[in-house]
C-alpha cells in the first residue's frame, strides 16, 4: 500500500503544481494584455500556427470526413438508413470532430512547437536575455503565442468543417451512391447555426487549453536538453486530456445553453 | 542604513538557497563608480547566481542589494525594467536570440527602450560592431557565429543601451588567447568610459588585466577580497591556495 501511496502523492503534487503554474501564468497574461503590443509578433505566430498547420487539417478533416461517411453508410444501408448519412456526418463534424480532431492536432503539432520551441530559449538563457534586457517574456513570447491560438484555431476549425464534409459528400457520391446534389442540400437544410456555433464556441477553449499549458512547460524547464524532451511530451499529453476532457464539459455547457436560448 | 556614497554596486547580508541546498549565507561587498571587481570562487559556490541577482534574475531570500543606492531585492519584474536599462549583463554563452540576425540582436534594446529611427538604429549598430572588432556580421544568425564571435556579440547588445554597471559572466571562458585578448580589451574601453563592473570568472590572466580588485566566494560567502596590487604580493591565505589549485 505504501508502494503505491508515494507515486500517487507525487502525482497528486505534480497536478498541483500545474494547476498553481498555469493559474499563475494566466494571471500574468491577463496583467500584461495592457500596455504595448507586439502585432508583428503576432502576425508571425499566425501564420505559424495557423497557416503552417492547414496542409495537417485539410488531410485530416478529409480524411475524418470520408471515413466517417463511409463507417455510417455501411451500418446504415442495413437499415435503410444510407440518406441520413449527410445530416449524421454534417452534425457530427460541426458539433465534435471538426472541433475536437482540429485541436488534438493543433496540439500535437503547435503545443509540441511552442513547449520545446521555448524550453530551448530557457536552456540557451534567451528568456534571461529577454528579461535582462528590461523585456518581458510574457509580452514577448508568451502572448502572441496564445492569441495567435485563438485566433487560428477557430479559422481551422472552419475549414475543418468544410473539408471534412466535402469529404463526406465525395465517399456519398462515389461509394454510397448518393446524388451530390441531394448531399449537399442534406447538409445545407438539416444542420443549423446552432450545430455550427456549438462546435465553434469550443474552439477558443481548445486554444487556451493548448496554448498555456504549452507556454508552461516551456518555459518550466530546467536541467538542460533533455527537460526540453520531457516538456514537449507532456505539452502534448496535457493539452489532449485538457481537450478531451474539456470537450464533455463544454459538450454539456452548450447544451444547457442552447436549451435556454 | 547603508552608505550609499560606498558603492554603484552593494550587497548586504546576501542569502540564498535553492530548496535545501544553501549557496550564499550573509554575502557582503561593494564595488566603487568604475571599478571592476573580479569574482572567483570553485564551481558550484554560487558566483553566477549571485551575479544573476544583482539584475533581479534570481530573489534573495534576505539581504539588500543596493544599484546606485536603491535596493532592487523587492522589486517586481516591471520595476526592474529602468535598473535593467543601466545595469548589463553579459551572459556567458552571448545568450543571443537565434532566430534574429546579428543586427536585430543589436537592434532589440534599442526598438525597445528608445525611439530611434531605423536610420539612427543602423547607425549606432554598424559603429557598435565597429568597436567591438565585428564588422560586415550584421546579416549573420547567432549559429553562423564562433564562441568568441557570440560572446562579443552578447556584450556588444549588453552595451548598446550604455549602461552604468556590467555584469560579466565567464566572457573568456572557452576562447582562444586572441579572441580573450579582444574580450578583454573591449571590458578595459569601457572601463575607462567610466562603467562599473563585475566579472565571474575562473581565468585569472583576465582578472590581473582587468580587474581593480578581487573577492573570492567560498563556503557560500566572500571569504577574503584584495586589491590587485595586494594579490600580486600573494598574501597567504585561501586566495592563494585557490589560485594555485591547492583549495577548491
Amino acid at each position: 500500500m505504501n508502494n503505491l501511496g508515494l507515486p500517487f502523492t507525487v502525482f497528486l503534487m505534480e497536478i498541483l503544481h500545474f494547476v498553481g503554474g498555469v493559474g499563475l501564468l494566466t494571471r500574468e497574461v491577463l496583467k500584461e494584455l495592457k500596455g504595448r503590443f507586439y502585432w508583428k509578433l503576432l502576425a508571425e505566430q499566425i501564420f505559424q500556427i495557423g497557416a503552417r498547420s492547414l496542409p495537417l487539417i485539410v488531410i485530416t478533416a478529409v480524411s475524418t470526413g470520408m471515413v466517417m461517411s463511409l463507417q455510417f453508410g455501411l451500418g446504415l444501408e442495413k437499415f435503410g438508413g444510407k440518406l441520413y448519412v449527410p445530416k449524421l456526418l454534417a452534425v457530427t463534424i460541426l458539433r465534435e470532430m471538426g472541433p475536437v480532431f482540429t485541436s488534438l492536432m493543433l496540439a500535437a503539432r503547435v503545443g509540441a512547437g511552442i513547449a520545446s520551441e521555448i524550453g530551448s530559449m530557457v536552456v540557451t538563457q534567451q528568456i534571461d536575455a529577454i528579461r535582462a534586457l528590461g523585456t518581458s517574456p510574457i509580452k514577448k513570447i508568451v502572448i502572441p503565442r496564445v492569441m495567435a491560438c485563438l485566433i487560428a484555431l477557430p479559422i481551422l476549425v472552419s475549414i475543418a468543417n468544410i473539408v471534412g464534409n466535402t469529404g463526406g459528400l465525395i465517399i456519398g457520391a462515389t461509394e454510397l451512391n448518393l446524388d451530390p446534389n441531394f448531399y449537399l442540400l442534406k447538409v445545407l437544410t438539416t444542420s443549423s447555426i446552432k450545430d455550427y456555433l456549438s462546435g465553434f464556441g469550443k474552439t477558443f477553449f481548445f486554444a487556451l487549453f493548448i496554448a498555456i499549458p504549452s507556454c508552461y512547460f516551456g518555459l518550466t524547464v530546467q536541467n538542460g536538453t533533455k527537460e526540453v524532451g520531457i516538456a514537449t511530451t507532456k505539452a502534448v499529453v496535457v493539452s489532449s486530456i485538457l481537450i478531451l476532457v474539456g470537450d464533455f464539459f463544454l459538450s454539456k455547457l452548450f447544451w444547457i445553453v442552447e436549451k435556454m436560448v | 542604513m547603508s552608505d550609499v556614497k560606498r558603492g554603484v554596486i552593494e550587497v548586504v547580508d546576501f542569502y540564498k538557497s535553492f530548496g535545501s541546498k544553501k549557496v550564499h549565507e550573509g554575502v557582503s561587498f561593494y564595488v566603487r563608480k568604475g571599478e571592476c571587481l573580479g569574482l572567483i570562487g570553485g564551481s558550484g559556490t554560487g558566483k553566477s547566481v549571485l551575479l544573476r541577482s544583482l539584475v533581479g534574475l534570481e530573489k534573495p531570500d534576505q539581504g539588500q542589494i543596493l544599484i546606485n543606492g536603491v535596493d532592487i531585492a523587492p522589486m517586481r519584474e516591471q520595476e526592474l525594467v529602468e535598473i535593467r536599462k543601466k545595469v548589463a549583463y553579459a551572459f556567458q554563452g552571448g545568450a543571443l536570440f537565434d532566430s534574429m540576425t546579428v543586427y536585430e540582436n543589436l537592434a532589440y534594446p534599442l526598438r525597445e527602450h528608445f525611439q530611434y529611427s531605423e536610420k539612427e538604429i543602423a547607425q549606432k549598430i554598424h559603429e557598435q560592431l565597429l568597436e567591438f572588432g565585428l564588422p560586415g556580421s550584421e546579416g549573420l544568425f547567432p549559429g553562423n557565429l564562433s564562441g568568441g564571435m557570440q560572446k562579443r556579440v552578447g556584450l556588444a547588445r549588453a552595451m548598446m543601451m550604455h549602461p552604468d554597471v556590467v555584469l560579466y559572466d565567464e566572457p573568456t571562458a572557452g576562447l582562444d588567447p586572441y579572441n580573450t585578448k579582444r574580450i578583454q580589451e573591449s571590458i578595459l574601453s569601457l572601463k575607462a568610459k567610466g562603467v562599473t563592473s563585475i566579472l565571474v570568472t575562473h581565468d585569472m590572466p583576465t582578472v590581473y588585466a582587468v580587474c581593480d580588485k578581487v573577492a573570492l566566494l567560498q563556503n557560500r560567502r566572500i571569504s577574503e577580497q584584495y586589491t590587485i596590487d595586494k594579490l600580486k604580493q600573494a598574501p597567504e591565505g585561501p586566495m592563494s591556495q585557490f589560485i594555485n589549485g591547492e583549495s577548491a
